[in-house]
């Protein structure tokens, strides 16, 4: 963005006034509790100062090497696997007229709502060593690497397609109209003008993927076998021995990933141009059978592999004894009869995710507004984009342990949140910062700036602009920043374990524990109902975006 | 979905307004309401294990509220070390007593010692005085088989550990990783400490070839034994007990050679606010009553007069056990750790 060396303005002291306040909010949420739990790292087990000693001893093992190794494996063939598959999806739901678009569009999200449990019992229900299909294997093994890779797949398949989606949904129609003209090949305008245009999307999905993979412990735990990776070295550092100093060390090396992303992005975005311009005519597909038939086809298949899973741990959850006593019973969803909280978990659940969905999407989308419009001001800027993208790059259990270290600590003035549901909210909007920032962000960057500069010199202030423009503009990416942060505050485990007090567990820490007592079959039940309640919010969404669509979406057309 | 709850709100409100009102015309006489002592107690008991304790303690305790803080052994402790600065709970009340002797080495534990702990068995108190924690119940690391797939596949019932480095078990055993899970490591420390270490290196050298799975949990591999997952589970006595209640084809043997064991344990935390509220529970762990809770579900108990024979429970557990050198597990925890690691965690690549 060209900036001119002029005086600032009142809107320009606003914006820094208010990126200055989220950069602060943002090294409480994430950056001090991170701190709190890394440092560690740098300390004996009986807190002594010790410098860089663990990190020698953590390198000198070969074990670690071992782990990095799978650890980069299985991420690389998982993005490589998700990214095609999510453009393929995305580019379906976006560019072509897809009979029952809707469906296919709710279908893609189930896996965010589900626990990262579900695809791992359907897993083995499918291709354990009694499942059904057992025999596709070919005397492999689901436990381990291929597992993983399945799981990982069907569980960042709509992380990935989110983000693609947004990138696809916004096009200039006269940029193909152009192309059109000019008589470009389908493939020509293909790599011209619909990959460029989609370029920071992908390498951001592709980014989210690979992270999300690295980070990522409970696919790794319930189907990984004796696959080792970073993130389940962490776990036994942390659960297993209660080593927080090599917790931590592992947990640093985690953070490599995300820093290489960080780098990346920043690299990808000073190319990025507006693609929405002020003069933009949005892009409506029109009907073509050939191709509308084979992206039908491939959604439809996606589509099934995605049910499949699901149907299965709902059939899992009406059984009485897998594998032994298949007869059906509603008894797996009486939940009190497995945990003392019964239901309860279940209504902390939603007031969790509510909470979360309204001060996340609120906080994530003016965040991204003040990063992407404030003139200037690198330095700070830079700052909050660093500490908005950590958080994916950090497994939820060294986050969960940093905030009770630092929200914990004797004389924080922000102790009485502690052991509150104020807590969960905060740390869950916290965990998925990333994706929801990320989301805003590209949204953002396809508005042309020009809307900004016709305000400023209609002496328009900035957050009219932003309230009566920009947010409107960006109100589908607002509504799915909000459903994204409802759904995973709904699924999340890895970090709010260490946090709920007896007043609010939640139900997807519940579920865990079902599973680790051995009701596989109300565990899966338990996860049903999560699917079920956050597939009921999504349907609100898809209606209520209709709706909007329609009112305040009607200048996308012509 | 949300009406439900709002109308039990509505419908609790509306109840509290009516008992104000009869108390308000009622007699000003009428004691107020005692407030209860709500006592925090952080616990890796199971889930279904929580509400009869709570139910049964509050019973003989009327002005004490117990709210339970339950997760798996390994979360619970690392939450509590986390906390350390600033604690939180009250009580423990059932988690490994490794985890609290630990705590009492770290200055984190009130000592104690609850009204009757002279009854105990005496390996189910600490040895300081006074107490830094008192044992419940004991459990076992014991071997789960699968007879229904055993039939199938015709395998042999195993008798001993040296039974299972038998070729027919080739990748059909599972057992829990030592380190990621209290369990494993207290099955490796009791050959380590029937056989001697060199013996007991040696063995599980040959057991590694018939291991499909390290798990990173002491309750999985009998369930995954009584599922059918896997023929042999190597892990918790009652996890296999309650499966085998449930239905599943499976036979819980106490190997011939003995086998490892933990203790469950309460203890009170220091600086707690509810002390004397804390002391009751103590009290109350080690009566009677308590232990023919625990007897309902651990087949060994404190208390030596309390006869616990828990459904489907083997019945030679308790001779079988071995006699297992609590300090010295600690002591060489980090050693032993390292070296199972370096010999078959580090090379358990993917099997192909």
């Amino acid at each position: 963005m060209p900036s001119t060396k002029v005086g600032l303005s009142r809107d320009d002291l606003i914006m820094r006034g208010g990126v200055v306040l989220l950069a602060a909010l943002l090294l409480v949420i994430v950056g001090l509790p991170l701190w709190a739990l890394l440092a560690k790292g740098f300390e004996d087990r009986d807190g002594k100062f010790v410098g860089l000693a663990n990190y020698v001893s953590y390198f000198s093992t070969p074990a670690l090497f071992n782990s990095a190794l799978n650890s980069l494996h299985v991420a690389a063939v998982s993005t490589v696997i998700v990214v095609p598959l999510a453009f393929l999806y995305a580019y379906a739901l976006t560019r072509t007229v897809l009979p029952m678009r809707w469906l296919f569009q709710g279908i893609a999200l189930i896996p965010i709502f589900a626990p990262s449990l579900l695809p791992g019992l359907a897993l083995i229900y499918l291709f354990g060593t009694q499942g059904f299909f057992k025999a596709l294997l070919g005397g492999g093994s689901i436990y381990g690497f291929d597992g993983i890779v399945i799981a990982q797949v069907f569980y960042c398949f709509p992380h990935a397609t989110l983000i693609l989606v947004t990138a696809l949904a916004t096009a200039d129609a006269r940029l193909y109209e152009a192309a059109d003209a000019l008589g470009a090949s389908k493939l020509r305008v293909f790599f011209t003008v619909t990959l460029p245009g989609a370029k920071y999307g992908l390498i951001s999905a592709a980014l989210v993927v690979f992270t999300l993979v690295i980070t990522d412990f409970g696919i790794a735990k319930v189907i990984g076998g004796n696959f080792n990776v970073l993130a389940t070295d962490v776990y036994k550092q942390v659960i297993g021995q209660q080593n927080f100093s090599m917790g931590a060390v592992v947990g640093m090396v985690l953070l490599a990933p995300a820093a290489l992303a960080f780098v990346v992005d920043r690299l990808v975005q000073r190319k990025q141009v507006a693609l929405l311009t002020a003069r933009a005519v949005p892009l409506v597909p029109k009907p073509k059978p050939g191709r509308d038939f084979v992206f039908t086809l491939i959604c439809t298949l996606v589509s099934i592999g995605i049910l499949a899973i699901l149907g299965m741990a709902i059939w899992g959850s009406l059984i009485k004894y897998w594998p032994y006593n298949l007869s059906l019973t509603l008894d797996n969803y009486d939940f009190a009869k497995f945990d003392a909280n019964g239901w309860d978990s279940y209504w902390n659940s939603v007031e969790m995710a509510v909470g979360a969905a309204l001060f996340g999407t609120a906080l994530m989308f003016t965040g991204a507004w003040l990063t992407e419009k404030t003139r200037g001001f690198h330095v700070v800027r830079g700052v909050v984009q660093l500490l908005a993208f950590l958080p994916m790059a950090v497994p939820g259990l060294v986050l969960g342990l940093g905030y009770i270290f630092f929200f914990n600590a004797p004389g924080n003035p922000l102790g009485f949140l502690y052991a509150t549901m104020g807590i969960l909210v905060v740390n869950t909007v916290a965990h998925f910062y990333t994706v929801g920032h990320l989301t805003a962000t590209t949204a953002l960057k396809q508005i042309d700036p020009e809307f900004e500069s016709v305000s400023a010199s209609l002496k328009v202030p900035i957050w009219r602009t932003f309230s009566r423009v920009t947010a409107p503009i960006c109100l589908p990416s607002i509504l799915d920043i909000a459903i994204y942060l409802f759904v995973n505050a709904m699924t999340t485990v890895s970090s709010v374990i260490f946090l709920y007090s007896p007043d609010t567990k939640l139900a997807s820490v519940a579920a865990v524990n079902i599973e680790e007592a051995g009701t596989t079959a109300a565990a899966a039940a338990l996860c049903v109902v999560i699917v079920l309640t956050s597939a009921a919010v999504k349907i609100v969404h898809l209606l209520a975006d209709r709706f909007l669509l329609d009112r305040l979406q009607a200048w996308r057309r012509r | 979905m949300g009406d439900g709850m709002i109308g039990n709100n509505i419908i609790r409100r509306a109840a509290l307004a009516g008992a104000a009102a009869v108390a308000m015309v009622g007699l000003a006489a009428a004691p107020a309401f005692a407030q209860k002592t709500k006592l925090t107690v952080y616990t890796a008991l199971e889930n279904d294990q929580l509400d009869p304790f709570k139910k049964a303690f509050e019973a003989d305790n009327p002005g004490i509220e117990i709210a339970w803080v339950r997760d798996s052994t390994g979360v619970v402790t690392a939450k509590l070390i986390a906390e350390k600065d600033n604690p939180r709970a009250d009580v423990i009340w059932g988690l490994a007593a490794s985890s609290t002797a630990l705590f009492a080495t770290m200055g984190m534990i009130e000592p104690y010692a609850p009204k009757g702990v002279e009854a105990l068995k005496p390996m189910f108190r600490s040895g300081k005085t006074p107490d830094t924690w008192v044992g419940m119940d004991a459990y076992l690391s014991l071997v789960c088989f699968n007879t229904a797939e055993g039939k199938k596949g015709n395998k042999p019932v195993p008798a001993s550990w040296a039974d299972l480095t038998k070729p027919e078990y080739k990748d059909s055993i599972v057992m829990p990783n030592p380190a990621s899970s209290g369990t494993g490591y207290l099955t490796i420390a009791a050959w380590l400490q029937i056989m001697g270490e060199e013996a007991g290196w040696k063995y599980m050298d040959a057991l590694h070839q018939n291991i499909a799975q390290y798990i990173h949990s002491g309750s999985a591999p009998c369930v995954q034994a009584a599922k059918g997952e896997r023929l042999i589970g190597i892990g918790l006595d009652m996890r296999g007990a309650s499966e085998k209640t449930k239905g599943a084809p499976i036979d819980l043997i106490v190997p011939k050679e003995g086998l490892g064991w933990e203790l469950e344990a309460t203890a009170i935390v220091k600086g707690t606010k509810n002390l004397d509220a804390a002391k009751k529970l103590a009290d109350w762990a080690v009566t009677k009553k308590a232990n023919e809770l625990y007897a309902k579900t651990y087949a060994v108990v404190a208390l030596p007069d309390v006869k616990a024979a828990p459904v489907n429970y083997p019945v030679n557990a308790e001779p079988g056990m071995i006699k297992n050198d609590m300090e010295w597990m600690a002591k060489n925890r980090e050693r032993i750790l390292a070296e199972w690691t370096k010999r078959y965690d580090g090379k358990s690549a993917p099997k192909k």
